[in-house]
């Protein structure tokens, strides 16, 4: 039996989470946690969030994120910022920190930014220059105002929610003299926009109310164009009150230069160069990785104050003194207590490991896409269409690329040539992180605030009547809360659902689903075997439904049957999280005696993280089992089944020891030792 | 005037954490010591922030930190002191616990700075703690001044003004009065008190500069030299009981006089 020693700190963190060598990152850590537990954790405690409507007191928020860089986080160093390169772990891990204390502050961290990825993604040079210079606080000797961004997709109910094709928001042509450029008209009724109270500029979608306008596009509003820029009725929400949130109704002239990416004229029509659905895709593609990994690093914060709860809940009672079981271990001589507390410490490193694991894959594809971009162009292969062509010509290769990545080390050096041939190739390379991102990205957002919200619920549980007080240490009650906004914007449960039932069935992701099975199968860790069942037994299930129909004879694996492929999507979830936790291990018993502080309690941290990682594979490998065998019995009564019947018997005689693993854990965090106090207030 | 400020400051273990003594293979030690999150010690924290301050306000500055401690902690601790004030930084590698020889330490400590390239011994203002957060013996900064052979020395320092004809000093004495000096200027140590200046916001430009001379200067500490006629016979914290009252929204009177009638009682 092991004894974890300590909760794990930073350095045990960055082995997991890969980014030991990035010191640039290690610093916005700290920058983002000092922030958190200072000014934020302040705000909460005096009461910031008991109104909705934007204070000065909570744009205290502002000037912290300023002084401390996190406002020019997303630049590049020529524009004011100080990280060169992808910045999505980056902006990944300063979500993480903010919402250990406050999920709202973190949202409005990102808001800005969020505004600012249209323009950074698509916009032209010009536009990108001069948004991202005037987005970054002041350089020694300048004088000038900070521009903050808002960003407008959704419109007033009924229009624009989940279903973003249809907009009403309008633009027309308002003035177009000989040889100049044209003016434009804009209406935008914005509905839930985060940053509406201070917001310079709003980056708005829009359709095309004209016939000299070809389709959507998105473009850039200032609140001192011409007309009206009215922020509108602040929305009364009941989460994330530390970020600000309003209905603005805008009505502007602006040149249509100011349509992002810019457009061409033909046969007098203004043609954008990108189409807004266009612009959302590459946006939310890496902005909804730390939207995911908000609700997860709430899990994580409530494992120190339920334990602090738990420990203290007898004390100063007559029936117990000092020294006696009751006294010193409270709540925690009862084995419930502990246990739940695992299932929510392992639900929270599922999380962390599958949105981290996926931020560090953005950063890989970053430079890859826009390789790709300049490829295809160079080859006059423009537009959706013709670029799914030219990649889907590449699916061979890139099924023989995850081979050899995948390949035992031998084969692998064999093939070694042929590998680097692939992976230099640009589309192969894009093909495979397009393909795996496609999924973890979308899962990320759905599973760590959904699953993550209902175990909120749970950790509120374990702190009884306190924790629905307002002096409940944590804020947890607020958490739970936030997490349901976590799991609404930038696309909803259902959005995210449907992006898995487009990307789950990549004939790539399948294959490499394949082998991360491959992979646990190898291994002989605790639980690996229970997990390896269970992806074998999703990857059954969903050739069996590709090829089922329903009692109409209709398809069943089909985008229209979201009964069939939603719950498809959350059982593939569940498989995902799991192994991406049990990678994240790996590379802690792998790394881990390199660092000398690591090193110490190693033995402790191994053995409690493997523990955690069972607990987890059986969770997901039962909430899997139990989706599948409703999907293939319920819709498959007279088919064979009997490879299904196999699969699930397997993972569950693959459970073995699963309840060992968890008493170990749950005796584990008896003896863990914690800080004296919570390093932020109540 | 221009001054090399050196700063001589390491870490110490998170005051929030749980430190219990125990025996360990060397001697004593703290329970799960390698563990436990540290921050920079908060006395010579006071020195780095105030040599900052100098060093910005006057020309041709330059401001080293030296520290002696574990390099794997002292990495970690860097990523949150690079971003607050522009550094060389100097590391030695050794324990930073509160069970070692302040002789052997300030030992290190000024061979360390006695090998910095360009530091001219001329220019040396020597900063650091009044005392530590670990150890408050109080003698380090001593010693290592009288090593480097520095005899105007300061001791509990809280303001430091740098004028046409020297440096005015002001040393905390008892009954919250202070000692004013004026010295003729470098070489000169002084032991700071807590200062004046509050704890500066994080500047990641300044961070990104520093880490650059920070990762070599780390990978290269060269292990210190413990002492050997040191000994530590034992330890153990005071037997207090802690008893934490959480109370909300008191006014500050009623603070004050509950911790008056508190000590009165
Ligand atoms: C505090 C806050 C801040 C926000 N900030 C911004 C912002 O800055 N900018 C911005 O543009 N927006 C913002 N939003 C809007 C947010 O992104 C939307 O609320 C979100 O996209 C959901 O849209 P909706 O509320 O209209 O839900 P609806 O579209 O009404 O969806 C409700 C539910 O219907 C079901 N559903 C809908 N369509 C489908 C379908 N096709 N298939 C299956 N089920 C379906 C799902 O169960 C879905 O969850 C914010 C919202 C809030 C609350």
């Amino acid at each position: 039996m092991y004894t974890l020693s300590t909760l794990p700190g930073d350095d045990v963190r960055q082995i997991m989470w890969r980014f030991s060598d990035r010191f640039d990152l290690q610093m916005v850590v700290q920058s983002a946690r000092q922030i958190a537990r200072g000014t934020v954790a302040t705000l909460v405690a005096e009461g910031a969030r008991h109104t909705h409507e934007w204070t000065e007191h909570k744009a205290q928020l502002l000037e912290a994120f300023d002084q401390s860089g996190l406002t020019s986080l997303f630049m590049d160093p020529h524009q004011g910022g100080f990280i060169e390169g992808p910045k999505n772990l980056a902006l990944a891990l300063v979500a993480f920190e903010l919402s250990w204390v406050d999920g709202g502050s973190a949202t409005c961290s990102l808001a800005s930014n969020l505004a600012l990825a249209p323009i950074h993604e698509k916009g032209t040079r010009e536009q990108r220059d001069f948004y991202m210079h005037r987005a970054t606080p002041p350089q020694p000797g300048e004088d000038r105002e900070i521009w903050r961004g808002a960003f407008a997709l959704t419109e007033p109910l009924p229009y624009v929610g989940v279903d973003t094709g249809v907009l009403v928001g309008k633009v027309r042509v308002d003035e177009w003299k000989d040889g100049a450029e044209p003016m434009l008209h804009v209406e935008k009724r914005g509905r839930f926009i985060t940053n509406m109270d201070f917001a310079h500029f709003v980056t708005a979608a829009v359709d095309s109310a004209d016939e000299r306008i070809q389709g959507s596009c998105m473009i850039t509003l200032q609140a001192d164009d011409p007309g009206s820029f009215d922020r509108g009725a602040p929305t009364l929400k009941m989460c994330h009150q530390l970020s600000s949130t309003r209905d603005p109704i805008i009505t502007v002239k602006v040149p249509a230069s100011r349509i992002i990416g810019g457009y061409e004229i033909k046969d007098g029509v203004i043609v954008p160069k990108y189409s807004h659905s266009e612009i959302i895709g590459a946006v939310f593609h890496r902005t909804r990785i730390p939207v995911g990994l908000m609700t997860t690093a709430k899990l994580l914060s409530a494992v120190e104050p339920v334990i602090r709860y738990q420990r203290s809940r007898f004390r100063g009672g007559d029936a117990s003194g000092p020294g006696s079981p009751k006294f010193e271990m409270g709540l925690q001589q009862k084995e419930d207590a502990q246990q739940r507390l695992v299932d929510i410490w392992a639900m929270g490193e599922a999380g962390a490991s599958l949105g981290f694991g996926a931020a560090r894959m953005a950063d890989a594809f970053d430079p890859v896409e826009k390789r790709k971009e300049a490829l295809l162009e160079e080859q006059g292969c423009t537009g959706p269409r013709k670029q799914m062509a030219a990649l889907k010509k590449k699916q061979a290769e890139t099924l023989e690329y995850v081979d050899l990545l995948f390949a035992d080390p031998a084969d692998k050096a064999a093939n070694q040539a042929r590998l680097d041939e692939l992976e230099a190739d640009t589309l192969v390379r894009f093909s495979y992180l397009d393909a795996v991102l496609g999924v973890t990205i979308p899962a990320t957002k759905v599973w760590n605030t959904g699953s993550g919200a209902n175990t909120l619920r749970e950790a509120i549980s374990l702190m009884g009547g306190y924790g629905i007080t307002e002096d409940c240490p944590g804020f947890l009650m607020y958490k739970w809360a936030d997490s349901q906004l976590e799991a609404t914007y930038e696309g909803p449960e259902a959005v995210q659902r449907m992006h898995l039932t487009v990307t789950m069935g990549n004939p790539v992701f399948l294959a490499v689903l394949g082998k991360w099975a491959d992979k646990l199968d190898a291994s002989d860790r605790p639980g690996a075997a229970a997990l390896d069942a269970a992806i074998r037994a999703w990857l059954w299930a969903y050739e069996f439904l590709d090829a089922a129909k329903d009692a109409e004879g209709k398809k069943l694996l089909h985008r229209k049957r979201q009964g069939v492929t939603f719950p498809l999507a959350d059982a593939l979830c569940w498989l995902v999280a799991a192994a991406s936790l049990f990678d994240d291990v790996d590379a802690l018993i792998e790394n881990g005696p390199m660092n000398p502080t690591v090193a110490e309690g190693l033995e402790g941290l191994v053995g409690f993280y493997t523990d955690l990682a069972f607990v987890q594979a059986a969770r997901a490998a039962g909430e899997a089992g139990r989706i599948l065998a409703e999907l293939v019995y319920g819709y498959g009564a007279q088919a064979d089944t009997s490879a299904f019947a196999a699969l699930r018997a397997e993972i569950d005689a693959n459970l073995a020891g699963a309840r060992l693993a968890k008493d170990r854990a749950g005796e584990a965090l008896t003896q863990v030792m914690i800080p004296e106090a919570l390093d932020y207030p109540m | 005037m221009s001054y090399h400020i050196v700063v001589c400051g390491s870490i110490v273990p998170d005051p929030l954490q749980t430190l219990t003594p125990m025996d360990g293979p060397q001697g004593p030690a703290l329970k799960n010591e390698m563990m436990l999150p540290a921050v920079l010690d908060p006395w010579a924290g006071h020195a780095l922030f105030e040599a900052a301050n100098l060093a910005r306000k006057l020309p041709d500055c330059k401001v080293w930190l030296v520290s002696l401690g574990p390099k794997a902690k002292l990495q970690q601790v860097m990523m949150a002191v690079a971003q607050k004030a522009p550094f060389q930084f100097v590391a030695v590698d050794g324990p930073a616990s509160g069970f070692t020889d302040s002789f052997a330490v300030a030992e290190s400590l000024a061979q360390a700075i006695e090998n910095i390239a360009d530091l001219d011994k001329g220019k040396l203002l020597l900063f650091g703690g009044w005392q530590s957060a670990s150890r408050g013996s109080g003698s380090t900064i001593q010693m290592v001044a009288e090593r480097l052979g520095i005899v105007d020395q300061f001791q509990g320092v809280d303001k430091l003004t740098v004028t046409d004809d020297g440096i005015e000093v002001l040393e905390r004495v008892d009954g919250g009065a202070w000692l004013a000096s004026k010295v003729e200027g470098a070489p000169a140590a002084f032991g700071w008190a807590t200062g004046e200046l509050p704890e500066p916001p994080n500047n990641p430009q300044v961070g990104m500069m520093n880490m650059k001379s920070i990762m070599p200067a780390l990978q290269q500490a060269k292990p210190a030299q413990p002492g050997t006629g040191f000994k530590v016979q034992g330890v153990s914290v005071p037997q207090v009981v802690r008893e934490t009252r959480i109370v909300k929204d008191m006014p500050v009177d009623d603070i004050a006089r509950e911790l008056v009638d508190w000590i009165k009682a």
